[in-house]
């Protein structure tokens, strides 16, 4: 495992397709580093929901990810229209999307959840009218 | 057990993918971020999801096979990003309940 490693991806807010794109490239890349399996599957779980939430609810953003050897980091931020009540948005089963997303498979209320469950720590910074970043961690 | 052996009691089609890879556990369900938290590695996962999330998210969780049920098709594209990253995809007539039958059935330890 190396001492520090960053990758950096804009996420596409317009192509529903490539959604998780970036999430497969860190797992991809974390295997290579050698992380443990159970802390690549927390990392791929939590940031393909913040992935998804960005291309669903914010017309995509940005991505970075910290690994080292104590712990890894991910930093999703978007210019989208925050989020009203944060409290609402992080109970599972509530959904704001919308039925076309909804008929993809989409709209479970559970990114929040899996987000907050598959992490050590997640920090919501959102303003609405704005934007929202979230920062995740896992600990090795 | 490998996948193969389920071919036929499931009237299968492959689809895409690897089929003598051996299995472990089934998950069923549609929503995209239940199944991310609950596919297992090895696991086979039945749905009537077949867009490319749905292979995105079988990228990140890599079950031995999705099963689509009741016959649906997945598009060329998203087959494409299946055989791409490994994924074998089957499809059967069956419903998401027969096919859960099925490999209750042949696979004990699973029930």
């Amino acid at each position: 495992m190396p001492d520090k490693v960053r990758f950096h991806f804009d996420v596409d807010g317009s192509d529903f397709s490539s959604a998780g794109a970036a999430s497969v490239q860190v797992k991809k890349k974390l295997r290579q580093l050698a992380y443990p399996p159970e802390i690549i599957r927390k990392v791929s779980i939590a940031m393909y929901e913040g992935e998804i939430n960005m291309v669903i609810h914010a017309n995509g953003g940005v991505v970075d990810v910290e690994a080292s050897d104590e712990e890894i980091v991910i930093v999703l931020s978007d210019r989208g229209p925050g989020i009203p009540d944060v409290d609402l948005a992080m109970q599972a089963g509530y959904s704001t999307a919308k039925d076309n997303i909804r008929n993809l498979g989409f709209g479970a209320g559970m990114g929040f959840p899996n987000m907050k469950k598959y992490t050590d720590y997640m920090r919501i910074d959102t303003e609405v009218g704005k934007g929202t970043t979230v920062t995740m961690k896992v600990k090795l | 057990m490998t996948l193969n052996d389920l071919c036929q009691p499931l009237s299968a089609k492959v689809l895409c993918g690897d089929t003598d890879k051996s299995f472990s556990g089934v998950y069923v369900g549609d929503l995209l971020s239940r199944a991310m938290s609950r596919v297992s590695a090895d696991n086979i996962w039945v749905t009537i999801m077949a867009n490319s999330n749905t292979v995105a998210v079988a990228t990140l969780t890599e079950p031995a096979a999705i099963i689509l049920a009741e016959n649906v098709d997945m598009p060329k594209e998203s087959l494409d990003a299946a055989t791409k990253n490994d994924i074998t995809v089957i499809s059967s007539p069956l419903s998401a309940y027969e096919i859960s039958v099925v490999i209750a059935n042949m696979t004990p330890e699973n029930k």
